[in-house]
């Protein structure tokens, strides 16, 4: 066979093993790259060919996933996690370290294509970082020895597999267990419980227990689960979001890796009582070293009965899972824009209504929840709704699972009763000089140490589960600076104040952040920010501008520090920008420069 | 149809039919509410913004969100002009729209909805994207730099045209309009003028060749009236519905 | 005794003058105008040092280091500032010349143009040096007041600088707001 033909055979291979579903293209593009490194236009065409469908759409997806690479790419793609807690562990320099030893600059592939160094958004390792992905596969604890080691490897052209397992550990580090985490929970007793009480019991347990969704929406997943049972439709189904992108929360990652058979019970508990027979996994890219394990739970669960044609050997009673893989898009976490992607197109939110509980996976009523919703779904078919009501607060029953990191001393993950205040849980992680905290991520909100006494659940700070420690050493302007990077980078683009707006505040902050803004700019940001929230068509857009708003109520010392005495300040550095005439011309006599002193002038001192 | 079915608007009585938007009963009534990415013809599509109408006190799309019995929507006020007009200036800055030098300069809705909000200046900083213009087409012509991602045509011609010729590529401040062949060249399709996507782009991002400027200043749809009087939603009222593409 | 004359300074930066023309197309508005202002440096005085005015009218958008200059020289002797004209606002036409690079361009012109006799990029230091984009004023300066137009009509400036002065609050009707 010629050599040429090889990437036509390898698509059409693939293709053929995914039955040639459109609504497995991203699944499909995943597979290909993972074979030919990047995806070329010939690659895309051919994919386009193979599932009828028309190449624009193709490439619409292949550009819109990070993951996905329409540019060479090398053997070795080495993405640093860059989240605010990377950087406090110190992943710049890690990153420069390795870039240096490998004689790669960042974001570009090495001229022989061996390998490629870049960053990426929050891998959900901010408890054992400064994290990193090496061809998709998690890295942790990153220091300088693992680095040369690594270089060495790479160099060498070593197979991954043969790279030591412990660059890959994944620890749980679980620091405190409450109902959800530290009680034994028996496979399949909560799928005998459905069977012996029926669903409208499982139901009316649901409904006593006050379960709120626990991605941090806080949705009532009884009447989510209602909703969707009770909708018109003969085809029916659930989606697990463990899309875990909010940087700062790793919690799904730790249930997915220790607890995955409670999370596939509530699966197919919420299965049988809406009626589906089909579940999918939307598992984030991120943490695609979790696939073998999840599969082979899979497989041990159809093998005992708890997963496939008749569960517990009740012919009515089917229901199998199938997991997709994300490929870097935060907007994924959206629950619409989650189930776009499902359905192998690009992650732009729908329009809503109507809700995915009537119209949902293909058109199809579906119920779409946390990995943790579930996890505490399939506990409180077995031990009731009132049990698991008596822990929590009025109005968020339960426990909650937060995702420690930043500043402390014992980061990982930490099960409390609903209503814990701040105050408790810094005590509890060791952040004893903790300045502030980035409550529930970049979208949700930085709090100060004034507001410590305030109490974890959906009456007051509501939370998917981010809690990231600023302590008083570190500048909560670098957090805002990183997280604006963030939510530029993570932007569909489908509507305009979030597509421009989200460029525009980085922009703004980074002015102010480098010492070049005055309080004009800080009026522009609020100004700016308050369009945001409520003009953006989805969440994301929405609290994109939450770490700059509440940063300027909550740490105006912070951007006061950095204040120019001036009136008003230029958008671009004026001489810099004379700098490419200068080189042209050859010019360097005293007109060839603008000076602060003049420049002064009209910056209105 | 029971008479009162119907939501306030401004504090005017607008009576609507089970699944019409709040954008479609008030077009119906003959109220313009601003708009870009909404043509009455086809779907609502949601992303522009620049129709957000408060309803029951809540920012909302006037084109994707239902209108319901009793609602109090609000459209023309103070807090909502500002919104619209910093979404205009938004994509006034994201693009390079240069209107003395533009064909469409006077009948283009961009421009004239920013003139019904009141927007005298981009007043943001400008991004001076890099973006071609393609004149491969003998009858048509695309400038990248005046797209505003409002998706009409690539909804016209996969809609209505059965052609398929446009897509949208890309994430975030990246995405960017396409023309779906492998040259991504306007000129290798059947893209024809007396297609609906030549109709419908509310700026001047595709044009027809050769009848550049043939109606003289002072005489453009928008020269002497503003949108709210001649645009859509006046001709929508003279026709007394329209047609629409799902 | 009568009031005294509000001054008022103007200039074009990266315009093409346009702007004056409308203004000079007052006509015999003009003769109103000048019992109320003063006018300073301006291209219709000829007067070169710019003293302390009440407003200033600038057109045209800022492409080089003495566009620079002479801003900064107005916003620190004008009590309101205003950008005038499609240039001053977005760049205009001239910064059109922001899809290619300062390279591309001065090799356009003075290398590869047809009929060049001894082709170089000049660099005499009476020349202004270039900046790498052409930014309307608002990216330099604070712009107090914004009148569009390609050029604004004289109607327009009459109505904004009538109100302007009069302290009325500004609101031009919608067949003077263009952009054009």
């Amino acid at each position: 066979m010629a050599e040429s033909d090889l990437p036509a055979q390898t698509v059409c291979e693939i293709v053929q093993r995914h039955g040639g579903t459109p609504t497995r293209l991203l699944q499909i593009l995943r597979d290909v790259q993972d074979h030919l490194t990047w995806l070329s236009p010939e690659t895309l065409d051919r994919v386009a060919e193979e599932l009828h469908i028309s190449p624009a759409k193709v490439r619409g997806v292949a550009e819109f996933y990070s993951f996905l690479y329409t540019a060479p790419r090398g053997s070795y793609d080495l993405l640093f996690s860059d989240n605010i807690t990377d950087r406090m562990l110190g992943n710049r320099e890690l990153l420069h370290y390795l870039c240096e030893r490998l004689g790669v600059e960042v974001g570009k592939t090495r001229v022989d294509g061996v390998v490629t160094v870049g960053t990426t958004s929050c891998t959900g390792m901010c408890d054992q970082g400064p994290a990193a992905l090496v061809n998709g596969y998690a890295l942790t604890r990153l220091d300088k020895p693992r680095l040369n080691r690594i270089a060495e490897l790479v160099n060498g052209q070593i197979p991954l597999a043969q790279w030591p397992c412990e660059f890959f550990e994944v620890i749980s580090n679980i620091r405190r267990a409450d109902i959800l985490l530290g009680r034994h929970f028996a496979d399949g007793s909560a799928l005998r419980a459905v069977l012996k009480r029926g669903p409208e019991a499982i139901l009316e347990e649901m409904v006593k227990s006050g379960l709120r969704g626990q991605g941090g929406a806080g949705f009532k997943s009884a009447a989510k689960w209602i909703s969707c049972r009770n909708a018109p439709g003969e085809v029916k189904y659930v989606v697990c979001n463990a899309d875990e992108g909010e940087p700062g929360t790793f919690k799904d990652r730790v249930l997915m890796q220790d607890f995955a058979d409670l999370v596939f019970e509530g699966m197919t508990l919420c299965g049988r009582v809406i009626g589906a027979r089909q579940g999918f996994v939307y598992l984030r890219g991120e943490y695609r070293y979790l696939l073998p394990s999840l599969q082979a739970h899979l497989q041990r669960r159809r093998e005992v009965g708890l997963l496939g044609k008749a569960i517990l050997g009740d012919p009515t009673f089917g229901f199998d899972i199938d997991i997709h893989l994300g490929a870097g898009a935060y907007v994924c976490g959206e629950e619409s824009a989650l189930i776009e992607s499902l359905e192998g197109k690009h992650g732009v939110p729908r329009i809503r209504p109507p809700f995915p509980t009537t119209h949902g996976y293909l058109n199809q009523p579906t119920v779409v929840n946390n990995v943790e919703t579930f996890a505490a779904a399939a506990k409180i078919a077995v031990e009731g709704g009132a049990w698991f009501a008596s822990r929590g607060t009025a109005e968020s029953k339960g426990t909650k699972l937060l995702s420690l990191s930043g500043d402390c001393e014992r980061p990982g993950i930490y099960e409390y009763p609903f209503g814990v205040t701040v105050r408790r849980v810094l005590e509890d992680c060791g952040a004893l000089d903790a300045q502030g905290i980035q409550m529930a991520g970049p979208a949700g909100h930085m709090i100060s140490a004034r507001q410590f006494d305030r109490r974890i659940c959906f009456e007051d700070l509501a939370t998917g589960g981010s809690f990231m420690v600023f302590s008083h050493r570190r500048d909560i302007l670098d957090g805002v600076r990183n997280f604006a990077h963030f939510f530029v980078h993570e932007s569909c683009g489908f509507c305009t104040p979030c597509r421009v707006g989200t460029s525009l505040l980085r922009d703004l902050v980074t002015k102010m952040h480098t010492g070049h803004g005055t309080r004009y700019d800080l009026e522009e940001m609020r100004k700016l920010g308050r369009i945001m929230q409520v003009a953006c068509h989805c969440g994301l857009g929405q609290t994109a501008p939450n770490p700059v708003l509440d940063s300027l109520e909550q740490f105006p010392e912070a951007w006061e520090r950095r204040l120019r005495s001036t009136a008003f300040e230029p958008a671009f550095d004026l001489d810099a920008a004379l700098e490419q005439a200068r080189q042209l011309t050859g010019r360097s006599d005293p007109d060839a420069y603008l000076r602060e002193e003049e420049l002064i002038l009209g910056a209105m001192p | 149809m029971s008479a009162d079915r119907s939501f306030t608007l401004d504090g005017r009585r607008v009576p609507f039919q089970d699944g019409q938007t709040i954008m479609a009963a008030a077009l119906a009534a003959g109220v313009y509410i601003p708009h870009l990415c909404f043509n009455p013809e086809f779907a609502p599509h949601g992303s522009c913004r620049v129709c957000l109408v408060k309803v029951n006190g809540r920012v909302q799309a006037a084109c994707t969100t239902p209108a319901a019995v009793g609602q109090a929507v609000q459209n023309e006020t103070g807090e909502l002009r500002e919104i619209r007009r910093g979404i205009l200036q938004m994509l006034f800055v994201e693009g390079n729209h240069v209107c003395p030098a533009c064909e469409k300069s006077g009948a283009c809705q961009l421009q004239a909805v920013a003139y019904y909000v009141g927007m005298l200046a981009p007043h943001y900083t400008h991004f001076y994207p890099r973006r071609p213009v393609d004149a491969s087409h003998p009858e048509a012509v695309i400038d990248f730099n005046r797209c505003i991602l409002c998706e009409l045509c690539v909804r016209a011609s996969r809609d209505v045209d059965g052609k398929n010729i446009f897509a949208v590529q890309g994430r975030g401040i990246q995405a960017h309009l396409v023309v779906n062949t492998p040259s991504g060249k306007l000129g290798a399709t059947d893209f024809s003028v007396t297609d609906k996507a030549a109709q419908v782009c509310p700026t001047g991002a595709i044009l027809t060749k050769h009848r550049g400027y043939e109606i003289p200043i002072g005489q453009r749809l928008y020269d002497r009236k503003p949108i709210s009087v001649v645009g859509d939603v006046a001709t929508l009222a003279e026709s007394k519905g329209g047609r629409r593409h799902e | 005794m009568s009031e005294p004359k509000v001054k008022i300074a103007t200039c074009s930066l990266a315009g093409c003058f346009g702007c004056h023309m409308s203004l000079l197309d007052l006509d015999e508005r003009l003769f109103e105008l000048a019992e109320r202002v003063e006018l300073d440096r301006s291209p219709l005085t000829d007067i070169k040092e710019l003293g302390n005015c009440d407003l200033g009218l600038i057109e045209g958008g800022v492409c080089n280091a003495e566009n620079v200059h002479v801003l900064m020289e107005f916003r620190a002797h004008c009590k309101v500032l205003v950008a005038i004209g499609a240039c001053a606002l977005n760049g205009g036409v001239p910064a059109m010349r922001n899809q290619y690079d300062l390279k591309e361009c001065l090799e356009e012109s003075y290398l590869r143009g047809i009929g060049l006799v001894n082709p170089q990029i000049p660099n005499d230091p009476e020349i202004p040096l270039l900046l790498n984009q052409v930014h309307p004023l608002h990216e330099v300066v604070k712009i107090d007041y914004f009148l569009p137009g390609c050029p604004p009509s004289a109607d327009a400036i009459w109505t904004f600088v009538n109100q302007l002065l009069s302290g009325q609050p500004l609101a031009l009707p919608y067949t003077q707001i263009h952009y054009d």
